[in-house]
């Protein structure tokens, strides 16, 4: 079976800063996959990668046996035309730190805007699902409300409908619980529990030891741009091998 | 102390129940100097009305000319210009700022260009340029179509480009600021839920630029009405030249500039009260509540008034 994520020695750089060095990893279909490390280790561009929001400049990287951004024929490499990178995208939903959500739609609207936009969906059949998804993050009584009247963790987890509408297959979370104060974490962190017990595929970047280790299948601790460790998240985290990481779980948990 | 302070709040934040706090009453501060700038103002504006009231005017030959059709007709042609001029300023304003912005060397050098003429050059001289076209030009010839260039450039359309243009590249920078105002976030969200980058352009970031774009729009709107005079250069029949018209027949030169200066005033406030309306609107979103129109504070005072005095809560 293919994996759903498969990165071959991905680089990146910015001018001189190099991010990634070489990442090797694969994400099994269905699986819990979260990424640690501490801040500038590369994680979150490294999932940028995956839906091209960021372009890599070495390596190869596949999502569901996909290249992403590229096309080979025989040895060459071909770019993607927008379009065609927009179109792989459908299939990978991404939740975002600062959540985003179009400030100038209601819930309802920002749930409903990419199946209507991108697929050419009739507004009743958003509207329907955009409700069911609502109700499904425990939200289905807020959907008239603009994202300036929610509060940060019923902005995320609108957030998370958004993005669940294009009915993804791979979720992609980029730390999104860290803008959160700490009582609202727990509602964002049970949405996603829910979510990966409905088998979706989730790449998930991370603070929260506590959600790694009860929902996590792999875990992959990064640090400056390279894979350090991984495994399952209870002997990463119990039982850490490097030195590297033991320092990091040190001071986070 | 701490005990006042404690019992304060505890029986005033639910409302209803219990006994209301007794609301402060103190002598609010005096302000002598406002009193005192007020009856200066005054003073001086009642100079200046009496001033006025012994030049040499014919104050009746204003009313009387308010409603004249020749200063009806040009307030229509003025309206007219200047709302063509600025849709096609508009128009070219979003097409030239994301072409600007665009990644292709090409569109953004030329949308460059445009810009750097059009701003950098007086609007009267373009006004000029546009209507003389034919002493370059004396046929226009684009294939299909073949005219002599003074049927084709009449007043009207020497008035439009020249003022539309010169609008379009003043609000390309206006539309630019705005689309540059827009969080990046925003764009990746929509690149991330499959949008394209015109649908992302379209739905997500140009919806959320009006807020910074409208109030100098307009600013701009407002300086069209005014600057639309000018289109005298080129023959077209607008406000100021039908005041001008009377002024040479009926010799009330400056009673006729009133009577354009006071069309000016009313076009130019009927159209900030639109303005109101429109940020308003595009507030949505960014404001937990809507700033209240003022009818609806006229209303609120109205409701309110009476129990304000015992601590109410708007």
């Amino acid at each position: 079976m293919t994996p759903m994520v498969k990165a071959e020695g991905v680089h990146k750089s910015y001018g001189a800063a190099h991010i990634l060095r070489g990442i090797d990893l694969e994400v099994q279909n269905g699986e819990v996959f979260c990424l640690i490390g501490p801040s500038g280790s590369g994680k979150s561009t490294f999932l940028r990668c995956i839906n091209h929001l960021e372009k890599i400049n070495a390596g190869r990287l596949y999502v569901d046996g996909e290249l992403v951004g590229y096309r080979q024929k025989g040895d060459k490499l071909y770019e993607l035309k927008d379009s065609e990178v927009a179109l792989q995208r459908r299939d990978i939903g991404m939740v975002f730190q600062r959540f985003n959500l179009f400030p100038h739609m209601t819930a309802l609207a920002n749930v409903m805007e990419a199946p209507i936009q991108v697929k050419g969906e009739t507004k009743a059949v958003a509207r329907e699902r955009a409700e069911r998804l609502l109700d499904r993050v425990g939200l289905g009584d807020k959907a008239g409300n603009y994202p300036s009247q929610l509060s940060g963790g019923q902005q995320q987890r609108v957030a998370i409908a958004r993005a669940l509408a294009m009915e993804p297959k791979l979720m992609l979370f980029d730390e999104p619980t860290s803008a959160l104060d700490p009582e609202l974490v727990g509602d964002v962190l049970d949405v996603m529990r829910d979510l990966a017990e409905s088998g979706m595929t989730m790449v998930v970047v991370t603070h929260e030891m506590g959600f790694a280790r009860e929902v996590g299948d792999s875990l992959v601790f990064m640090d400056g741009g390279v894979v350090v460790e991984s495994g399952h998240p209870r002997d990463v985290l119990t039982k850490p091998q490097h030195d590297r990481t033991k320092a990091f779980l040190s001071k986070v948990l | 102390m701490t005990d006042k302070l404690a019992k304060v709040p505890a029986g005033a934040s639910p409302a209803p129940a219990g006994t209301p706090p007794e609301a402060i009453k103190a002598i609010p501060v005096r302000h002598f100097g406002r009193w005192v700038a007020a009856i200066a103002v005054i003073a001086l504006l009642a100079l200046l009305g009496y001033a006025f009231s012994q030049g040499n005017v014919r104050w009746a030959t204003v009313p009387e000319k308010l409603f004249d059709p020749t200063i009806l007709t040009g307030l229509w042609n003025t309206i007219q210009i200047s709302v063509a001029s600025m849709a096609l300023g508009l128009v070219l304003g979003i097409l030239f700022a994301v072409m600007r912005l665009s990644k292709n060397p090409v569109t953004s050098t030329i949308a460059w260009l445009y810009i750097w003429v059009f701003r950098g050059t007086p609007v009267y001289v373009q006004l000029l340029i546009w209507f003389n076209l034919a002493l370059i030009f004396p046929i226009l010839n684009i294939g299909f179509y073949k005219d002599e260039m003074t049927d084709v450039m009449t007043p009207f359309l020497a008035a439009l480009l020249g003022l539309g243009l010169n609008e379009g590249a003043y609000m390309a920078e206006i539309v630019r600021a705005g689309i540059q105002s827009v969080d990046e976030g925003q764009t990746e969200a929509a690149h991330a839920l499959g949008m394209s980058q015109s649908r992302t352009m379209r739905r997500i970031v140009l919806p959320q630029s009006m807020r910074v774009i409208i109030p100098p729009t307009g600013n701009e709107f407002i300086n069209m009405l005014k600057t639309s005079s000018l289109v005298v250069a080129v023959q077209y029949p607008d406000l100021l030249r039908a005041a001008q018209d009377i002024a040479s027949v009926s010799f009330a030169v400056m009673e006729m500039f009133f009577v354009a200066s006071i069309w000016y005033l009313i076009l130019t406030t009927v159209f900030s009260i639109g303005q109101f309306y429109l940020e308003r609107h595009y507030a949505k979103g960014s404001l937990r509540s809507l700033p209240p129109t003022p009818w609806q504070k006229i209303k609120a005072n109205l409701r309110f008034a009476p129990a304000k005095r015992s601590g109410g809560t708007a």
